[in-house]
């Protein structure tokens, strides 16, 4: 059984403007210990997708349809009393930048034990004891000592190695974690990913990693699901993605990495600019920024599977297969 | 246009804020128009028959119309007075208001703009006087100056202006740290033309909310100052002056005279403080929905 | 003597300490008095028509350098010359010929100033183009730029990100400047966008013959656009020279360190993504290691780099380097 379960999940806000689709027909499956890589630009939904798994979606969003079946039990429709109890010891999350979920005036030590008494009383002596193991888990050095430490003392990297342990401490089944590295240097992701990796790898945990760096994803995730105006247009194991892409999309993004041309030469670029989701066109929200795009794709391609992978698209790059 | 439309549309879904915006435009107007609506000109000592005074509301004076508030020792009729009343404080707060509002935005935004000693030297002194209550400092002011429009309208500015100093010093240190006035600088553009029209503008909202607060603070420290007999001269009633004039009464049963123009003066006043809020909400980014 | 040379430029950044925390501090709390040598007495050429890439990771003092260069900054000791020219007099720039495109295109454009009289404002006021003429000369720069000149009329909130950097990048380009200063350009912008803006770059840079310096935290995108790069740590450069031959054979150890961080997609390879972090943390720059600066991080440090900063020197090879140890360090 699938430790995670999301099934044409729609999450829309009813703004003043009018109704902003941001999550509209995503669909995933996440297996135990797996990592599975959210891609995306700004606007695709990704980290509202994230929200919603944690049921932190605020008014005027909510989730209009769909169904989240978290280690098999439904968690849209569920009560918030019943979903606090699941966040944190079921599925818990990283956000992109650990100063806003830190409280600034607590000792790490007295956040984690918050964290830990938030289900279920623990003694003093073993809150510490599993505070600290997880401390060390994340790679802080002298974590006994650092539990006495005030957020500020951290540096940004650290500080986010501890929501890290923190998101940790219930052994979720699932953690989301939302470009945990997109704040920091490119010297500390590196070490955030090694960690990440053997974490994932030693715990049992599955891992979403959110994030819109195709490279900083692929590093970590084992699958990939692009996403793009509210739906995952392409989705499958991360090496077929990355060299093979079936979405006009997909291939569009690798292509216009500066990694893949020679350098001082024009970068193969994706024409116009991401669609603002009050007024998407009817039919394939990529339509008009593909070059592959017919008279088919004004009415809107499924995401079809094809053996382990996937794609939303009437014509996809390389043809379609027999 | 599009952003003016769009904050009015906003506004309109706030009926108490509306319905305030409303009170204020028709008091305001009532005010302006007072010569043409009122039965009489409660200036003209000449018009004033003191056989009429104190008389209760419904009373048909001398001059042959009733008096629907009644009227005021001297005999003035007391809605003409309310309104010409309403008229001297609107003007004194307005006058006030923008003035304090000019004087103290340029001191504000100078001051985070130069920064170093200018800055130091207009911050202490405005920290210094925001430690003072106004009243007193216009008091104070009003006794050293003397009686009149002019010098009660200095005074109340000068009590007043430090608010829009520390407001618009504010908006203005944490609008200069931002690319664009960077940017403007490094064009390099003149100084005052970052100011003018790159740091005044995007400092504005702030101050219109604080006007609006202080045109209100402005109209009750005049009606204050007024009642202390410190305003204007007799011969020109103000609200705080008929309130002050009426009050030797109160206990007489002649509640009259310091009531009404006391309910004109709150009813302006919370009016204007109503759509001050709505309008600081409307600017609140963090209330934004 | 070259174009663009940065001769010797130091900057501080003293605290400015509140009346309060002056009287904090003298009473013994706990509170910063000492001075940032955000840029660390850096000597750097460009040459007309070259492209320069300034990297190096948050707080490394790429940006501060970059806006001494374009004249928002002074200098605390050393200067800047632009043909031989003073970019700034004291604290006042003096020349139209440097301009900047920040990082950020929804902080740089004033939100109430038409986005039109926002290009137009710097050439009128420098008598580039008279103000009759003005609404013509912002369109020929639209028209530049990729964007509908009648977007002129518009306000920045209309815009996306990307056409935000486009209009920024029109401004800069109105005042024509020489020497262009981009600090992180595309690093705020979606990656689709991303593509879009550098080949814009790349284009201009063509055909009006811009010498730039590109401020950036992307190696890929430094390696993709820029002829030599300059590696920052803080403060100090620690490595210079063409961006083909740094990236091929880093010189010093930070740079190589640097460079396998990043993860890099090698889809013709075995595995897909090729990274290795750094040891250790970037050290606070209020108090920075004795020595070279990098020595607490580096696998070859020796008791020689603890003690003595090693200078910025030409290799034989023809890099810059300052490391102690540059020639003697085993390949890989």
């Amino acid at each position: 059984m699938s430790v995670l379960d999301v099934r044409d999940l729609r999450t829309h806000f009813f703004t003043r403007a009018g109704v902003v689709k941001a999550v509209d027909g995503v669909s995933f499956t996440l297996e135990k210990g797996e990592i599975l890589g959210l891609v995306g630009e700004s606007g695709s939904g990704k980290t509202v997708t994230g929200f919603s798994l944690l049921g932190l979606v605020d008014p005027p969003g909510r989730i209009v349809e769909g169904s989240i079946r978290l280690n098999g039990k439904e968690l849209v429709g569920m009560s918030d009393r019943d979903l606090r109890k699941r966040r944190g010891r079921e599925i818990s999350m990283v956000f992109q930048d650990p100063i806003a979920t830190l409280n600034p005036m607590l000792t790490i030590g007295q956040q984690m034990r918050m964290a830990l008494e938030a289900h279920g009383r623990v003694g003093p002596r073993a809150a510490v004891t599993r505070s600290e193991e997880l401390l060390a888990k994340v790679g802080i050095p002298s974590p006994r000592a650092r539990l006495r430490s005030y957020p500020h003392e951290f540096s940004g990297g650290m500080r986010q190695r501890v929501a890290i342990a923190i998101a940790l401490l219930h052994s979720p089944s699932v953690i989301v974690a939302d470009e945990p590295t997109t704040a920091l240097d490119v010297s500390i992701q590196a070490q955030i990913l090694h960690t990440m990796r053997d974490l994932a790898r030693e715990t049992g945990t599955a891992l979403i990693w959110i994030s819109h760096d195709l490279a900083v994803v692929s590093s970590l995730a084992t699958r990939l699901a692009v996403m793009y105006a509210g739906r995952v247009v392409e989705e499958g194991p991360t090496a077929a993605i990355l060299r093979d892409p079936r979405h006009p999309y997909t291939a569009g993004l690798i292509a216009s990495l500066p990694a893949m041309a020679e350098p001082g030469t024009a970068l193969t670029q994706i024409p116009g600019t991401t669609p603002s989701l009050l007024s998407l066109p009817p039919g394939c929200p990529f339509a008009p920024r593909c070059t592959h795009a017919t008279e088919a794709c004004t009415s809107e391609p499924v995401l079809e599977r094809h053996g382990t992978r996937g794609w939303a698209c009437f014509h996809p790059v390389g043809g379609v297969p027999a | 246009m599009m952003l003016l439309r769009r904050f009015w549309a906003e506004f309109r879904e706030n009926r108490i804020a509306l319905a305030a915006l409303v009170v204020v435009v028709l008091v305001s107007l009532l005010a302006v128009f007072a010569p043409l609506i009122t039965p009489q000109n409660p200036y003209d000592m000449t018009g004033l028959s003191l056989m009429d005074a104190r008389r209760p509301p419904g009373f048909v004076g001398s001059g042959g119309y009733t008096h629907l508030l009644g009227t005021d020792p001297q005999g003035r009729d007391l809605l003409s007075a309310i309104l010409y009343g309403l008229r001297i404080s609107i003007q004194i707060g307005l006058a006030a208001g923008l003035v304090a509002l000019t004087i103290g935005a340029t001191l504000g935004i100078l001051a985070a703009y130069a920064g170093g000693r200018i800055e130091m030297l207009i911050m202490r002194v405005v920290d210094l006087q925001l430690s003072f209550p106004a009243i007193l400092l216009a008091l104070v002011l009003v006794a050293l100056l003397g009686q009149g429009k002019a010098q009660l309208i200095g005074a109340l500015v000068a009590a007043q202006y430090a608010y829009f100093a520390r407001t618009a010093y504010g908006a203005a240190t944490s609008e200069r740290r931002k690319d664009y006035i960077e940017a403007a600088r490094a064009t390099p553009l003149a100084p005052s033309r970052v100011i003018l029209r790159h740091l005044l503008p995007n400092c504005t909202p702030p101050l219109i909310v604080v006007a609006t607060v202080q045109i209100a603070n402005s109209i009750s420290l005049e009606a204050t100052l007024s009642f202390l007999g410190l305003g204007l001269p007799v011969t020109e009633p103000s609200l705080g002056m008929l309130i002050s004039n009426g009050f030797p009464y109160m206990m007489s049963g002649r509640y009259w005279i310091s009531v009404y123009p006391g309910v004109a003066l709150i009813v302006l006043i919370v009016a204007i403080n109503i759509v001050g809020d709505q309008i600081r909400d409307q600017f609140n980014p963090r209330l934004r929905k | 003597m070259s174009f663009l040379s940065v001769d010797r430029v130091t900057r501080r950044f003293g605290p400015t300490l509140s009346l309060g925390e002056k009287i904090a501090a003298r009473l013994g709390a706990d509170v910063e008095t000492r001075a940032v040598q955000a840029v660390n007495d850096v000597t750097l050429a460009v040459e007309k028509g070259r492209t320069l890439g300034l990297v190096g990771e948050s707080g490394c003092g790429k940006s501060t350098l970059g806006r001494v260069i374009a004249g928002i900054l002074a200098p605390s000791e050393g200067a800047v010359l632009l043909d031989g020219q003073p970019v700034m007099q004291g604290t006042n720039k003096v020349t139209t010929r440097v301009q900047t495109v920040f990082q950020d295109p929804f902080a740089s454009l004033d939100p109430r100033m038409k986005v039109g009289e926002a290009v137009a404002e710097g050439p009128i006021a420098h008598g580039l183009t008279a103000r009759a003429q003005a609404a013509e000369y912002v369109a020929g720069w639209f028209a530049r730029v990729g964007l509908d000149p009648a977007w002129a009329e518009r306000y920045p909130h209309q815009f996306s990100g990307g056409q935000r950097q486009r209009i920024a990048i029109a401004r800069a380009l109105a005042m024509q400047p020489d020497l262009l200063i981009c600090d992180e350009p595309v690093a705020s912008l979606d990656v689709s966008i991303q593509a879009q803006i550098i080949n814009l770059f790349l284009d201009l840079r063509r055909d009006l013959g811009l010498t730039c310096v590109f401020i950036s935290h992307d190696l890929s995108v430094v390696r993709h656009i820029c002829d030599r790069m300059a590696v920052m740590y803080l403060g100090r450069i620690v490595e210079e020279g063409e961006t083909g031959a740094v990236f091929d054979s880093p010189a010093h150890p930070y740079t190589r360190a640097l460079l396998a961080s990043v993860p890099e997609l090698v889809l013709d390879g075995e595995e897909l993504v090729r990274f290795a972090p750094i040891q250790g943390e970037v050290p606070s720059p209020y108090d920075p290691p004795a020595g070279c600066h990098y020595n607490p991080r580096c696998p070859f440090a020796q008791d020689r780099c603890r003690a003595e900063a090693p200078a910025l020197r030409l290799l034989p090879n023809g890099r810059h380097a300052a490391c102690h140890f540059a020639e003697e360090l085993p390949a890989g």
